[in-house]
């Protein structure tokens, strides 16, 4: 028999739900390889035990011949960004260290509910702003990919969901939640080798979710495979009236639905995404990309997203702007971090409390949106930023007239080694770039492996599609799948 | 009314006057949240995981909040705006759990509007027009305690999250007396349509008084905001304050200062609270974790249905179809609960008398404005669990039917607020009824007269001034039951 943790979500639901291994079984594999993989620091909490009680109940379930329900069996890995009650929350900060939320986010209890049980809280970037899972308070993560050059430098996982990332690729876990505000989800699962969508804003509810910009976030799963995301976005997603900006639509049967059959669809591929000094192993992936979706049926078009240039600093406005409002609640009155030095007043409560409780990162955003947002800079930053939103949004209103969905690299590089841009903040934001006109405009977009560059490191291809049409996307997902025939894994070297 | 001028050095000044009404919302929960919105439960028992911020919650606006603001817009016949947006106005305090107030900057709820208020209590039809500028929705802040611990402060968040109307007018007051006209009549509104309950001392009702002055013909002045002062008395001092202070600063070569003050009521003085410069950036935006509120036109319909009579149309009708003075129809339309009262008492005694409302409607004007708050002041040990509809009604009846003298009525009111008997029943057992059987006063003003007779030759011989005399011997003699108008004219008859 394949070793348990090998399995897929659709693989493990469908033993347990056979009794050809039992839930508990599934849940102490991925527990020992949690526990065995402490070196890539993708877990800031384990919870081995949530995941076997969870992992019981589907067990007893079965024994009573009940409905095990989507995930029934399947252990994941949870984000720390969603509140789990009674397991601490963080958001990877300092300030939220030993915060213990007394609710459970939507997103998770779908999850639970669903059948799934919870390996252990993961690892991210600090309050999920980074490229490379280096801003967690709680260390960074490592990437279990390494170059085959023989060094042994350690690599990015991605970010925001680097933990979660990571984690999958490792077998820590079948699957986890992501989230994406601007890409946190399909970078990270472009850089490991995995699979990752963020679906329509508003699909899943951003109710326990700690808020990084609100406008923007979004949670998806991430998986081994098109079939996983499909199977876990099912249990995640759902109108929730306790989130005003949430979809009150109903769900549709993504899994069901898959085909990866292309015939009558139109490709897009944004001429403006092919820019100056790309790196030529990522143009030669976007190619096979469009070459496997023409095997598969589809037929491909030149499109123009003219404004996607600007994309990446209205995000860079707008993410922020929103950013420096969400955190002004972590002020030490109320929970989380307070440092109040002896004879402070409240000014200087907030000051200490909030110079220590952050990072740097995350003190630059706040910095940044503070500013866009004052006086005097709102017009020229802020209110401009919105308009440009507006355009990226109507140019690809109007691509869809040429298409079904739009084809393009997930980001602009493989991954790269830990440290390499932490000096550089504007060179670890261009990572996003091909990641952001999509947040913008609120689209459904996914990240699915394409092969493997000559250094050995993954590379993904992105599917963006029209609003509320993941289906879409995760066809054009699976054709490219069965056509990339993406089976490698990173080496256990941890 | 004449005009208020301040009386300065180099003349006359004449004041302008806006105000920023802060009225909470009658609503069992907060604008954005289910938790409760008691006043007085004990500190932070009313506060949701929204209310005190805890990571990854969401505002849901509350409907009924909404509601009662677009029914208020409706009372002020302002324009209901079907698309307004909610913004964040960032800044740090304790009181202040999400580090943002959820406000209505760039897209209020309800767009101008205007209130009209009487300058003369004697002449409700004299009315001056204020401009009411807008109508906005926003949250209320907790509450810091610095009473409860030596080197600490406690904050309350009960209050965190309940949902305000701000109601912004035009500067378009003059004097102390048309601000607290003002306050008066929008505060009358406010609980005609039951959108707040008006309560000024439970901190429901709040003004921010904004003051300059001028010369009379000139430009608007710099202006000062005090702010958060709460009772109609106070926003008048604060006017009449600042306005002596302005014009002592400007005649003395200074400038005022564009600012924000606070009101002491013990002093009855303003002083700074912050100056311009310190003024704070809020960096409004629209707050991304709500969408625009989009208005249905069944939900406006709802809304304007909803709307009871408002004061001026009431006051109409209580002088056209009831046939009150325009004094007595402004008293008892001026407050929720006079008129409710009124109303309440007038169809019981209309009902109990068999008479239509109009030929009821003064005297029973009369009772509920002067006769009953007269008695009930007088009145130690007064229950008002006793001073029920059905009882008053039963007193005017009795007096309307002659049974009961006016003096008599006081003294049955009187047993009532006390003890909650019955009317009929007191004036039964108690003898306060008075005697209008024609047959047995003649008899006792017969002899009243034949023991009198010297007075009767006198009065006969033209000393009018007797008549009190004869009318008190026969009261005595009828034990004060009389009925004195029956009295007066057997007497008259007898007298010749």
């Amino acid at each position: 028999m394949t070793e348990l943790t090998e399995l897929t979500v659709a693989a493990i639901r469908k033993g347990v739900a056979g009794g050809d291994f039992t839930a508990v079984e599934v849940a102490e594999a991925f527990n020992a390889n949690v526990a065995a993989a402490s070196q890539l620091n993708a877990f800031i909490v384990a919870t081995p035990e949530k995941a076997i009680e969870a992992a019981q109940a589907v067990d007893a379930k079965r024994a009573k011949g009940e409905e095990l329900g989507k995930m029934g069996g399947v252990p994941i890995g949870m984000k720390d960004l969603f509140a789990t009650n009674g397991v601490q929350t963080t958001a990877a900060s300092h300030m939220l260290e030993g915060f213990v939320p007394q609710y459970e986010s939507t997103v998770s209890q779908k999850l639970w509910d669903a059948g799934a049980g919870m390996l252990g809280k993961l690892n991210l970037d600090q309050f999920a702003m980074g490229s490379s899972n280096e801003t967690s308070y709680f260390g960074n993560v490592i990437s279990p990919w390494r170059r085959k050059d023989g060094g042994n430098a350690d690599l990015a996982p991605g970010g925001s969901s680097g933990g979660s990332s990571s984690a999958v690729s490792a077998r820590l876990c079948p699957a986890a939640t992501g989230t994406d505000t601007g890409g946190s989800i399909r970078q990270p699962a472009a850089f490991t080798g995995i699979t990752g969508i963020k679906p329509t804003y508003g699909r899943c509810s951003r109710w326990g979710v700690v808020a990084f910009a609100s406008s923007l976030d979004q949670a998806g799963p991430m998986a081994r495979d098109v079939t996983d995301c499909a199977i876990m976005l099912e249990a995640m997603a759902g109108f929730d009236p306790k989130d005003s900006t949430s979809l009150d639509m109903p769900v549709p049967a993504w899994e069901a639905a898959l085909n990866p059959d292309m015939k009558g669809k139109k490709v897009g591929i944004p001429r403006e995404y092919r820019m100056d000094g790309m790196d030529p192993e990522i143009l030669k992936s976007w190619d096979d990309g469009i070459a496997w979706l023409k095997d598969a049926g589809a037929e491909v078009v030149d499109i123009s997203l003219p404004h996607t240039k600007f994309a990446l600093p209205a995000y860079y406005i707008i993410a922020p702007a929103e950013a420096s409002s969400n955190l002004a609640r972590y002020d030490g009155v109320r929970y989380g971090l307070r440092d109040l030095p002896e004879g402070a007043g409240l000014q200087d409560m907030y000051a200490a409390t909030r110079a220590d409780g952050f990072g740097p990162e995350v003190k630059r955003r706040i910095m940044i949106g503070t500013y866009v947002l004052s006086a005097g800079f709102y017009d020229a930053y802020y209110n401009q930023a919105q308009k440009v939103r507006a355009l990226i949004a109507r140019d690809f209103e109007q691509a869809w007239s040429q298409c079904d969905v739009i084809l393009a690299p997930t980001c602009p590089s493989a991954a790269f080694a830990l440290g390499d841009k932490t000096s550089d903040p504007l060179s670890m934001y261009l990572n996003d770039v091909f990641a952001v006109p999509a947040s913008l405009a609120g689209l459904p977009a996914m990240s699915v492996p394409a092969g493997l560059n000559s250094e050995g490191l993954p590379l993904g291809l992105q599917i963006i599609g029209k609003a509320f049409d993941e289906q879409g996307v995760l066809n054009a997902g699976l054709a490219i799948e069965q056509r990339a025939g993406f089976t490698a894994k990173p080496e256990k070297w941890w | 009314m004449s005009e208020y001028r301040i009386q300065g050095a180099t003349g006359e000044w004449e004041v302008v006057i806006g105000l920023e009404v802060h009225a909470q919302v009658t609503s069992k929960a907060k604008l954005f949240s289910g938790a409760a919105t008691a006043f007085g439960a004990e500190p932070n028992t009313q506060v949701s995981l929204v209310d005190a911020a805890m990571p990854g919650m969401l505002p849901v606006p509350n409907r009924e909040c909404i509601r009662q603001a677009v029914r208020t817009g409706m009372a002020i016949d302002a324009q209901i705006n079907k698309w307004s947006r909610f913004d964040r106005k960032n800044y740090f305090y304790a009181d202040l759990p999400q580090g943002y107030q959820i406000s209505q900057l760039y897209h209020p709820l309800v767009g101008e509007g205007y209130l009209d208020i009487a300058l003369d209590d004697k002449d409700p039809e004299n009315t001056k027009r204020i401009g009411v500028e807008r109508i906005h929705v926003e949250q209320d802040a907790g509450k810091l305690m610095h009473d409860q611990h030596p080197t600490m402060s406690y904050v309350d968040l009960n209050r965190s999250g309940v949902a305000l109307m701000e109601i912004v007018s035009k500067p378009d007051m003059r004097s102390p007396a048309e601000a607290g006209a003002y306050v008066r009549k929008l505060r009358s509104i406010l609980r005609y349509v039951g959108s707040c309950d008006g309560n000024m001392e439970e901190g429901s009702m709040r003004a921010d008084v904004n003051v300059s002055v001028r010369k009379p013909g000139d430009e608007f002045g710099t202006r000062t905001e005090t702010k958060n002062v709460n009772s109609v008395r106070f926003v008048m001092q604060v006017i009449e304050y600042e306005a002596n202070r302005q014009v002592d600063v400007i005649e003395n070569g200074g400038k005022v200062d564009q600012e924000t003050r606070l009101f002491d009521p013990d002093t009855g003085t303003t002083r700074t609270m912050r100056s311009k410069e310190d003024a704070h950036d809020y960096r409004y935006f629209p707050d991304p974790d709500l969408l625009p509120l989009e208005l249905d036109d069944a939900f406006i319909a709802e809304c304007r249905d909803s709307l009871p009579e408002l004061p001026d149309a009431k006051r109409h009708r209580y002088e056209n179809e009831l046939g009150l003075t325009a004094y007595n129809a402004g008293q008892l339309t001026a407050d929720v609960d006079v008129y409710q009262r009124y109303e309440a008492i007038l169809d019981a005694t209309s009902d109990k008398t068999g008479k239509s409302e109009k030929d009821v409607a003064t005297q029973v004007a009369n009772w509920v404005l002067s006769v009953a708050p007269g008695v009930k002041n007088a009145t130690e040990g007064a229950i008002d669990a006793h001073d029920t509809t059905a009882a008053n009604a039963a007193i005017i009846a009795l007096s309307a039917a002659g049974t009961v003298s006016g003096g008599q009525a006081k003294e049955i009111y009187e047993i009532v607020l006390k003890t909650g008997r019955e009317p009929d029943e007191i004036a039964e057992t108690e003898g306060l009824k008075q005697n209008s059987d024609t047959g047995a006063i003649e008899a006792v003003v017969d002899e009243v007269l034949a023991n009198n007779a010297d007075k009767v030759e006198e009065y006969r011989g033209g000393k009018d001034k007797l008549f009190g005399f004869f009318v008190g011997q026969t009261m005595k003699a009828m034990k004060g039951q009389g009925n004195p108008a029956v009295v007066n004219e057997i007497l008259k008859a007898k007298l010749g």
